[in-house]
């Protein structure tokens, strides 16, 4: 029941945002709506805990620990990016219409992003990804730059690209479960089938989705609309994009590994690990010679996805534990730092780095803000990727994988140095200027401090239930 | 079973594959929108074909069902939207700009459909399905020339016309290899091909008001120094 209505909610708050009544009820309703959803989605989670696995409507809708914590993660980062929108978007001087547009699309595009975990026919949660772009293109170009609108550009035509190929993949997948013999197209049903494939079909199959949703994860070398999206978009769509987007696709692709893993003769592995690494590596590079601080953000989330698929790769109950705990971690501080971006940039009136300079003394809370996100992107303690590319690490060397660990921890100690060196100028450097401060809107203030309360928590102490979930959710991940 | 029991649906079903892989080929070499928006629909009308074919070949309904929808939605409903949000870009003669001549592309898209082939080969030996000899090779190959489309133009309405290129090439291959999926083909092509159509259509009428200009290919203002 609370699994149909999940997607129902959001459905009905897309058509409610257009009402007459105005923008004002549009942010609320979007608002309560979003808050009803991080609750339907909180008890879902629970429900799964319990028994395994929630089906709804004829078993159109599935939901097992995986998907649980991917539906909680995006209810959650929906959540606080609709009280973010409150002020940042609400209280701007643009047409009424094009205000209610923007809570219309994204109810809608909270709604794609919902449904990728929890439709149980892939070729309808295919269809799902690829309304999760298709939606998102005008809240991408929602600020009307030339900037933001060559973003939107290069992210419908490359992502659709991906997700087209991708479908190549999935078609050539169900061919591969009819020559095995089994019919319900169906993650269960296809790690059911795999066995029986013929490697001839399941491997192109698997190559074409990686590459194909690996666009939309941001992988390297397919990354490059990425940042553009990423740093061009209002941040509380940023916030959306780069906490969860990037990982309903991985979500996928993740999804596939048990799969292609239970054929006999084929190994996902090197693949995962070479494209994650890659994808580390190069988001390491760019992150140190960056301008930008939202793109910052950004390249920081696609070396977040290159460590999560890196800890897949591995293999393991231990480096998927640390997966599924890094994806949890990237949810929460990356949507928290681009909420911290998006005051910044509403005090200081710029993203450059080199333009933004003892943030702490014009506006303290941003830099607050700015410095906690960054040392938890970046993997310092107490925060919750530190624990989890610790974790990752560890199993990496204890399954014997030297080189791998050895490259992968090179590259996250980089990217930690290049973050906190970018992030300590902008909170404490000396301003080269008095630039007038803007105070920043009461919405905001409360979405950092509510964002920052799993940000803080679930790196000193992950509460039973929690820990649970990601427990399980591991497992789907398979051995 | 293999495609010999049918020799006259597999014959017309290899002369649909031939002239669609030509439309592919006419997508990248054509110098105007139009044109490119005409060989596009003409391709639709050839996947639909071989659709129909395919439905008579191997007996199912599906496929009729795929057959008519893509003659709706991308025959008549994507030149409607395409008239209704970027007319202008459309129907005005002109050339389109593009980043490599038109031998040197043809040339290349050569290459791309004997890399099709080769890339098709191990599944075809693997799996004996009626027809996919032909489709699948095809589709694949018509799938990497719209992708060399959209990398080798500079505006946005062909590039969408090389995205739905592609999209093509992919059902092209997908009526052979699976006659009778359930509701991928039906869905994707009735609420897809649409919503995209729709998306760029208006994402490129915002360029053009903002920009004044329809050359996404020149749009360079976000990059790494």
């Amino acid at each position: 029941m609370e699994l149909a209505a999940i997607l129902a909610v959001p459905a009905l708050a897309s058509g409610l945002s257009l009402s007459p009544l105005g923008r004002r009820f549009a942010a609320l309703i979007t608002l309560v709506a979003a808050a009803i959803v991080l609750g339907l989605a909180a008890s879902v989670a629970i429900g799964v805990m319990r028994s395994g696995r929630l089906d709804a409507l004829d078993q159109w809708l599935t939901c097992d620990a995986l998907g649980a914590l991917i539906l909680l993660l995006v209810a959650f980062v929906g959540f606080t990016a609709a009280i973010f929108s409150w002020g940042y978007i609400g209280g701007r001087a643009e047409q009424q219409a094009k205000i209610q547009r923007y809570y219309c699309l994204y109810n809608l595009f909270l709604l794609s992003m919902l449904a990728v975990p929890l439709l149980a026919n892939v070729a309808l949660m295919w269809i799902a990804v690829e309304l999760t772009t298709l939606l998102s293109a005008f809240l991408v170009g929602f600020e009307d730059t030339a900037e933001a609108l060559e973003a939107a550009w290069k992210y419908v035509v490359l992502t659709t690209l991906g997700a087209v190929l991708a479908l190549l993949g999935f078609l050539i997948l169900y061919w591969g479960s009819r020559v095995a013999g089994l019919e319900p197209f169906t993650w269960v049903g296809l790690a059911e089938a795999a066995p029986h494939m013929p490697p001839a079909l399941l491997w192109p199959a698997f190559l074409l989705i990686l590459v194909g949703f690996g666009t939309k994860v941001g992988l390297v070398p397919m990354h490059t609309w990425l940042p553009d999206a990423h740093s061009q978009a209002p941040a509380s769509i940023c916030a959306l994009l780069s906490g969860v987007e990037t990982t309903t696709a991985l979500y996928v692709i993740l999804r596939l590994f048990p799969v292609v893993g239970s054929a006999p003769g084929l190994d996902a592995r090197p693949w995962f690990i070479g494209f994650g690494l890659v994808s580390v590596g190069i988001a390491t590079l760019l992150l140190i010679y960056v301008r930008d601080f939202k793109r910052m953000f950004a390249f920081s989330t696609v070396e977040h996805m290159g460590i999560i698929l890196v800890a897949a790769g591995l293999g393991g109950a231990e480096a998927h534990i640390g997966a599924a705990y890094q994806i949890t971690g990237h949810a929460i501080a990356k949507s928290f730092c681009f909420f911290a971006a998006g005051m910044t940039v509403m005090a200081a009136g710029t993203q450059e780095i080199a333009a933004v300079r003892g943030l702490i003394r014009s506006s303290p809370l941003s830099a607050l803000a700015l410095v906690a996100g960054g040392f938890a992107i970046a993997g310092a303690p107490p925060f919750a990727i530190f624990v989890s590319e610790l974790v990752i690490l560890k199993a990496g060397l204890t399954s014997g994988q030297y080189l791998a660990i050895a490259l992968l921890a090179f590259f996250v100690v980089v990217a930690f140095c290049a973050v906190m060196f970018h992030v300590n100028r902008m909170a404490f450097g000396v301003p080269e200027r008095d630039t007038p401060v803007k105070a920043a809107p009461l919405s905001c203030k409360v979405t950092l401090a509510l964002a920052a309360i799993p940000l803080i928590a679930i790196g000193l102490y992950v509460p039973g239930p929690l820990q649970e979930l990601l427990n399980a959710a591991a497992s789907a991940m398979g051995g | 079973m293999t495609s010999a029991s049918f020799p006259v649906i597999s014959a017309l079903d290899a002369l649909t594959g031939a002239l669609f892989l030509l439309t592919a080929l006419g997508v990248v070499a054509t110098r105007q929108v139009l044109a490119s928006l005409q060989l596009f629909i003409l391709q639709s009308l050839l996947l639909a074909l071989s659709a129909v074919l395919l439905g008579i070949g191997l007996g199912s309904p599906h496929l009729l069902a795929v057959a008519a929808i893509t003659i709706a939605t991308k025959t008549l409903m994507i030149p409607w939207l395409l008239r209704h949000t970027v007319s202008a870009e459309v129907y005005r003669t002109r050339e389109i700009e593009r980043v490599l001549n038109i031998p040197s592309s043809l040339l290349i898209s050569a290459v791309l459909i004997m890399v099709a082939y080769a890339v098709a080969n191990p599944l075809l030996n693997a799996v004996d399905v009626p027809f996919a000899h032909v489709n699948l090779p095809l589709g694949i190959a018509a799938m990497f020339l719209g992708a060399f489309t959209i990398a080798v133009r500079r505006e946005a309405v062909p590039q969408l016309l090389g995205l739905l290129a592609v999209e093509n090439g992919v059902f092209f291959a997908g009526i052979a290899i699976v006659p009778n999926l359930p509701v991928i083909a039906e869905l994707a092509a009735a609420v897809d091909v649409p919503v995209i159509t729709l998306v760029i259509g208006l994402l490129t009428r915002q360029i053009h008001r903002r920009l004044g200009t329809t050359s996404v290919g020149r749009l360079a203002a976000l990059r790494e120094e």
